[in-house]
């Protein structure tokens, strides 16, 4: 009876609360959030202070004001708009430029790539020149190489160079020519939503095909055939061309018609597609060489093509390896964007520095950069994850 | 009597120079059609170049300002501290090669020596380049006279060592039990790779004084250095997270089992096998922060790129941008280069991958 009692009290006692792992690591969570909330709590009371003491302290309501300021490009913006108006625009011109960029920039860095690997040592190394060169410059020294030393240095823009095209290449921007819709483009609409239908019914019907008979009932060919086929036939049947291609022309000072990119646009351009390139070829090649060689051998004793072990073997299994990487490198491009402000171009970033400097509202205008990024860094890598799932084999 | 070693020889996979050219370069018809198309591009683009730079370029605006983009406005009367700095560098870097070199086995016992040198060097540098308030015979440099490629290896240097343990920390936070800490570091870390550089650096620049009590003030370097803290350790963070994971879970069993405690098993079990595992991504995270120490000139700071901003603004320099600009990308090309080579090195030399 006593023996009992005794062990009983033992075993609670064996523990006590201070050397419990289970009271320890509430505990010292307890205490991490404590400190942290005293911190933050220190940092914010400093700010409150600072900026109230100079009058900037206050809620979103300065973004109703107006700007006054100009932006040199973009959606439509006068300097009478709000400073709301005026974030919009850099929001706009971000985007504008990280879509480009990551097209291009995926061309070239695909190009790339495939070059480093080529059997050919002249494009081998060519490629490999290009790739180390630019992955060990910093991206802001070739940004101002760009502008300052390339574009700013091309002839004025009454001796514009002139591809064809045309094409107006000069210190003052590029123009290119680019299709503009006619008075026929909205009848000709209907003719590409009827092929967009046409093309989905055939895809579903595909899927549904390979899903009953696990093969698929025709060549995805026919897909894009339809589509094709019958934007074709609307495009002869509306009176006149729906697309017409305007093409720039040298008027005065400026260019007239087509599309002009301004030099600020187009050094950014090159410089994030030139930057990122070489990275995403890097991506590219170790996805490539990532695929085992006994998949391509043992293709070839299959007797698939060179270009059907390429299209069926080498590029799926290649492209899940290149996806994750990839997309860090497209979140990397729309990151770096912001070097923008160093040649002057009017990206979110350098939009937010001139508010910053106009009002000193310091947090807010952080607080806006910082949710405008990280809502484009979430929503691209969404996105790229989508795709992902996609892609990756379903490991047996 | 033919040895082994003679009798392996490898063949020939090649019969001379055409035999080469066949191979490599004209084996298919495209590859022949490559060929002749990199050959133009390759000329045209050389002769361009070349005939620029030997017969057009004027690169008095680099010689002249050597010295200013190697230390920026540092008072030339002290530069015999930055050198001093730099043979105590090569110092130790001549002690390390002997006790980690070919005769590494006669010096094994002088490594620790070597390794407390290095750690002793990196506050001494920084003695050594501030000075004393006071002193004589170290009078103090204030970090604003701090510039040039001086400024940028101070800037990389300092932010990297100031990172790692931060970065350490967070991944363990990341990886560890307590949902508080964990979910800490996770926002941590993705907030901070979710927002570009720069606005970590502006943020720093603008918001840090605001933070603290308005007696404390900070400088402009310090500044961009905490900024590139903690810009760098989630980075790194995530770095030292794929070590860990990739330490194998029976090293923490067999660890428990022995009966170390939970430190004990970080510190002398996972975390030397963690570490020497990301050895070759930290040092790429250096590189890209050595570049990215550039992105200060757009807070104003006088690195070497913004030393090339204000050479190219003197009158006298006018229209030499081409010249600065790319003499700069080379500096940045040649340190980058060489750094990103040893890495390679030691990848090798460590065996990573390999066990």
């Amino acid at each position: 009876m006593a023996q009992t009692s005794s062990v009983s009290t033992v075993s609670r006692r064996a523990v006590p609360p201070w050397r419990d792992v289970r009271v320890l690591k509430i505990l010292s969570q307890i205490v991490f959030t404590a400190l942290v909330i005293a911190v933050a709590g220190l940092l914010y009371s400093n700010m409150k202070r600072g900026l109230e003491s100079r009058g900037l302290w206050g809620g979103f309501g300065f973004l109703r004001l107006e700007a006054g300021f100009d932006i040199g490009e973009g959606i439509a913006y006068d300097p009478s708009d709000s400073y709301a108006r005026a974030f919009l625009v850099g929001v706009v011109n971000t985007l504008r430029v990280t879509a480009v960029g990551i097209a291009l920039a995926t061309i070239v860095g695909v190009m790339a790539g495939v070059a480093r690997l080529s059997s050919n040592w002249l494009v081998n190394k060519l490629a490999s020149v290009y790739i180390e060169g630019i992955r060990n410059t910093p991206l802001l020294v070739q940004l101002f190489v760009w502008y300052f030393a390339v574009i700013m240095k091309l002839p004025r823009i009454k001796q514009s160079k002139v591809l064809p095209g045309p094409i107006f290449i000069s210190n003052r921007g590029v123009a290119l020519p680019c299709p503009v819709p006619s008075d026929s483009f909205n009848l000709w609409r209907l003719y590409l939503l009827a092929a967009l239908a046409a093309a989905l019914t055939l895809g579903i019907a595909r899927a549904r095909g390979q899903q009953r008979m696990g093969r698929p009932p025709f060549s995805g060919i026919w897909v894009g055939a339809a589509f094709v086929g019958i934007a074709a036939l609307g495009w002869f049947l509306v009176p006149g061309s729906p697309l017409v291609l305007d093409r720039p022309s040298l008027q005065g000072l400026n260019y007239r018609g087509g599309l002009s990119l301004t030099p600020e646009f187009t050094a950014l351009l090159v410089g994030l597609v030139v930057y990122t390139g070489a990275f995403i070829a890097e991506v590219v090649r170790a996805g490539i060489l990532a695929v085992p060689r006994g998949q391509i051998e043992a293709a070839r004793a299959l007797g698939l093509t060179e270009s059907q072990i390429l299209r069926l073997v080498i590029f799926p299994q290649a492209l899940r390896v290149i996806i994750p990487p990839l997309t860090s490198q497209y979140l990397n491009l729309a990151k770096n964007s912001s070097l923008a402000i160093a040649i002057g171009f009017p990206d979110l970033f350098n939009v937010a520095g001139t508010i910053f400097n106009q009002t000193g509202r310091s947090l807010q205008v952080i607080v806006i950069i910082m949710a405008s990024y990280l809502t484009m860094s979430l929503f691209t890598s969404l996105l790229m994850n989508i795709y992902n799932r996609r892609v990756q084999f379903v490991e047996r | 009597m033919t040895t082994i070693s003679e009798a392996m020889q490898p063949p020939r996979t090649s019969i001379g120079p055409l035999g080469w050219l066949k191979q490599n370069l004209f084996n298919t018809w495209y590859n022949a059609l490559l060929t002749f198309a990199s050959l133009g591009l390759i000329y045209v683009a050389l002769r361009g170049v070349l005939v620029w730079a030997l017969t057009k370029a004027r690169w008095e605006a680099v010689t002249t300002n050597l010295v200013l983009f190697m230390i920026g406005p540092f008072p030339r009367q002290q530069v015999w501290r930055i050198w001093a700095c730099l043979a105590m560098v090569a110092l130790l870097g001549g002690l390390s090669w002997l006790a980690w070199g070919p005769w590494g086995e006669r010096f094994k016992k002088a490594r620790r020596w070597v390794l407390i040198g290095w750690l002793l060097s990196f506050p001494a540098t920084l003695l050594l380049l501030r000075g004393l308030d006071g002193s004589s015979i170290l009078p103090p440099v204030g970090t604003n006279l701090w510039g040039g490629l001086l400024l940028t290896f101070v800037l990389a240097i300092v932010s990297i060592v100031a990172s790692f343990p931060l970065g350490v920390l967070l991944a363990l936070g990341r990886r560890s039990s307590l949902p508080v800490i964990r979910i800490f570091s996770t926002l941590y870390i993705e907030l901070i790779r979710g927002v570009p550089l720069v606005t970590v650096l502006f943020m720093a620049q603008i918001m840090l004084p605001l933070f603290l009590p308005e007696e404390v003030r900070v400088d402009k370097v310090v500044r961009a250095i905490v900024g590139f803290t903690l810009f760098t350790a989630a980075y790194i963070a995530e770095n030292v997270r794929g070590g860990l994971a990739a330490v194998p879970p029976g090293q923490y069993e067999a660890a428990r089992a022995l009966g170390l405690s939970g430190w004990q098993v970080m510190v002398l079990i996972v975390l030397p096998q963690a570490l020497r595992a990301v050895i070759p991504p930290i040092v790429g995270q250096f590189i890209a922060l050595f570049k990215d120490t550039s992105l200060v000139a757009i807070v104003g700071l006088m690195d070497l790129l913004n030393i090339a901003k204000c050479v190219v603004a003197q009158p006298e320099f006018m229209g030499l941008k081409r010249e600065v600009y790319l003499f700069v990308a080379v500096i940045y090309f040649v340190f980058s280069y060489a750094m990103s080579y040893a890495s390679r090195r030691l990848e090798v030399a460590l065996g990573v991958g390999e066990r």
